[in-house]
């Protein structure tokens, strides 16, 4: 429960699913099927980038996997092009 | 174990804009409110709302709310409220300047009034010329507000439950709501929430049809929740589609993409909207593409392994402009569908996108049921935004008015709970049987043994509604479809979780989603096969006309052996003259 708006990076692979629900059709989709098909078989610091990728507001993911706006952070952007999976 | 229980004066059950704008009216008097949410709030599906929200003020071009009233009741083929929407109309312009103050950053003409733009469906004095009228934060509007109610929230101390799902609504035995039965989903445990006045606020239910623009959370719930307390639904045949989602998977292609000289084809390669439409072709209106779509496909010209879909073609246009002006649809190709449209057509097919109907109430967000010969308020339940239906859209909803509707009914919400909590002062005693039964419907689901898995029994659901309940409705194929939904209803006591654990067990919630979605889908279905009329967004060939002699009325479904009942279409507005039916032409 949050009542200041403060989110930690989820650890447990369920919450993890829960955290790829988003606002989006379009969020959901690249998400659960990177969690899916790429995730569990990623390295410890890709898995990282993801958990923290995945703090970040819906518009920001948006710009960033849907419409190709690069990263500010250099380290997430090979995640990012997995997660857009073309 | 003791079940935890927690009292707060307003219950709200979600955090999209409607909730929000609820909860921070509450919040800024003294009044303890509590908001559950799913997810975290900034993921509401209010997110998605990139257009604007309308409000005639008038900042670009000539504009009153008499002209937008004139514009809904006509939009809404006559079916909407049209007490509700002068209310509407008339409440958007403090509605909107009450979130630029709460911090909502709407984008500015060069003289620092709020920019707007136009949209379809607006008119200036009452038909004529275009008017301008919807107000935009850039192409984050939903983001925006959202963000900006829930900071508000924050600094007013609203009690946020995040990542709690409601399981059911709390009633006394004359009815009245007394708060709702929740389950935090990191542990499982539950939670009983009692409260003076209750509002749900849970968004849309797109997620019953298989083919759908909704985000995955958007699952029917506080609809469920409504029909199982014996509370109906009005109107729930009236589903927007829109005519080109990416196939299998529901995401939007923009009509501009037609627009820009893009074409649909079908197996053979067949412009097949000359034969629809031979002067507006692939421009023609949503409802007239949408059911060319299915129909192709029925007939079995509908293409890929499974001819389930037909094809959208761009490649024609060249690399040029399909990179400078339809960037995004280069994009959403190569993500979802694996094509670049460039050089392969996209596979798209009808996506279910927005629904009129809901839970009714009243203008201050009231639950009304019949009562006799009339209505009368369920005490202490509210309700507000897509989730509800104080009937703004009637048969059919303008671009803007959803954002529209949450913003002013969730806000109108949230001040009618304000006086009813001055007249309100204790809780209501607690009725056991209530909470029992809420939590028999939780630990229904530690069941163990062999049986149906969700995911099956929700596949075939939603497969069901897109072939039965969906764009093409004919008596038959309405009346075949309600059989097997309700067939598929009776399988649900069989349905078996392998995953018993507490922890984020996320397969739980969605059993528990299933059933809301199972009663919300079963709602539509039968709606829709009752009205032997094509209003709005409900067309059905074998009544290709508005009736309004028979049918100029709203629908009421219960759950309660499935009956159907109707209620008047509200037809006086408040303060002004009634804008009486006409042919809906534009």
């Amino acid at each position: 429960m949050s009542s200041a708006g403060q989110r930690h990076a989820p650890v447990n692979a369920e919450q993890l699913r829960w955290q790829c629900r988003r606002g989006m059709l379009e969020l959901d989709f690249v998400l659960e099927r990177y969690l899916d098909l790429h995730y569990a078989a990623a390295d410890g610091a890709e898995q990282v980038l993801f958990r923290d990728l995945l703090t970040a507001q819906d518009p920001e993911l948006q710009a960033w996997i849907l419409n190709g706006v690069a990263h500010p952070d250099e380290a997430f952007r090979p995640l990012i092009a997995r997660i857009r999976g073309i | 174990m003791a079940l935890n229980k927690r009292r707060f004066d307003a219950l709200i059950i979600g955090a999209g804009g409607a909730g929000l704008n609820a909860a921070i009216q509450l919040a800024n008097t003294d009044a303890r409110v509590a908001v559950v949410s799913k997810v975290f709030p900034t993921r509401s599906h209010t997110v998605a709302a990139q257009g604007g929200v309308n409000a005639a003020l008038a900042n670009v071009l000539p504009d009153n709310w008499h002209w937008h009233m004139f514009d809904t009741v006509k939009g809404s083929d006559y079916l909407g409220d049209q007490d509700a929407i002068e209310f509407m109309c008339r409440e958007a312009i403090p509605t909107v300047y009450e979130l630029e103050h709460n911090g909502v950053p709407f984008s500015r003409l060069d003289d620092g009034k709020i920019y707007q733009r136009a949209f379809g469906g607006q008119s200036q004095n009452f038909g004529g010329a275009q008017a301008a009228r919807t107000c935009a934060a850039a192409d984050r509007t939903g983001h925006a507000i959202l963000h900006a109610l829930y900071q508000q929230n924050v600094r007013a101390r609203t009690h946020f439950f995040d990542e709690y799902f409601a399981i059911d609504l709390i009633r006394d035995d004359e009815g009245a709501i007394l708060g709702a039965l929740i389950m935090e989903i990191e542990t499982g445990e539950p939670l009983l929430i009692e409260a003076k006045a209750t509002v749900l606020a849970t968004g849309g239910c797109g997620q019953v049809y298989r083919t759908t623009s909704n985000a995955h959370i958007n699952t029917g719930d506080g609809t469920a929740m409504a029909l199982r307390a014996g509370i109906p639904l009005m109107d729930m045949e009236f589903f927007q589609f829109h005519p080109t989602g990416i196939a299998g998977k529901g995401m939007l292609i923009t009509e501009g993409v037609r627009g820009e000289g893009g074409y649909l084809v079908n197996k053979d390669g067949e412009r097949f909207m000359e034969r629809y439409a031979p002067n507006a072709k692939d421009l023609a209106s949503r409802d007239v593409v949408s059911r060319a779509i299915v129909t192709e496909v029925k007939e079995g010209r509908g293409c890929g392994p499974q001819a389930d879909h037909v094809l959208l073609k761009v490649d024609h246009l060249g690399e040029e402009i399909v990179s400078k002006r339809l960037p995004g649809i280069r994009e959403s190709g190569k993500i979802f569908a694996g094509v670049d449209a460039v050089h392969e057509p996209l596979p798209v097919f009808p996506t279910a996108h927005y629904v009129m109907g809901g839970i009714p109430t009243d203008p201050y967000g009231r639950v009304i049921v019949p009562q006799g010969n009339g209505e009368e308020v369920v005490p202490g339940l509210y309700a507000a935004g897509e989730c509800a239906c104080v009937s703004v859209h009637g048969a059919n909803r303008l671009g803007g008015n959803s954002l529209l509707d949450i913003l002013v009914f969730g806000r109108a919400a949230g001040l009618d709970v304000i006086e009813s909590l001055k007249e309100h002062r204790n809780h209501r005693p607690l009725n056991e049987s209530s909470v029992e039964t809420a939590m028999a419907r939780l630990t229904r689901w530690d069941q163990k043994g062999e049986g149906i898995s969700v995911r099956a029994l929700r596949d075939e659901f939603r497969k069901t509604m897109e072939d039965h309940a969906g764009v093409f409705r004919t008596e038959e194929i309405m009346a075949e479809g309600v059989e097997k939904l309700k067939a598929l209803r009776d399988k649900l006591p069989e349905v078996r979780l392998s995953d018993h654990s507490k922890v984020f067990n996320t397969a739980r919630v969605e059993a528990l989603e299933l059933e809301n979605l199972v009663d919300t889908g079963i709602a539509i279905a039968y709606s829709a096969l009752k009205r032997q009329e094509s209003r709005g967004a409900h067309s059905r060939p074998d009544f290709p006309a508005r009736d309004d002699a028979n049918w100029m009325k709203h629908s009421l479904y219960f759950k309660q052996d499935d009956h159907m009942d109707y209620k008047p279409v509200r037809t006086k507005p408040l303060t002004v003259e009634t804008f009486p039916p006409k042919e809906r032409v534009y």
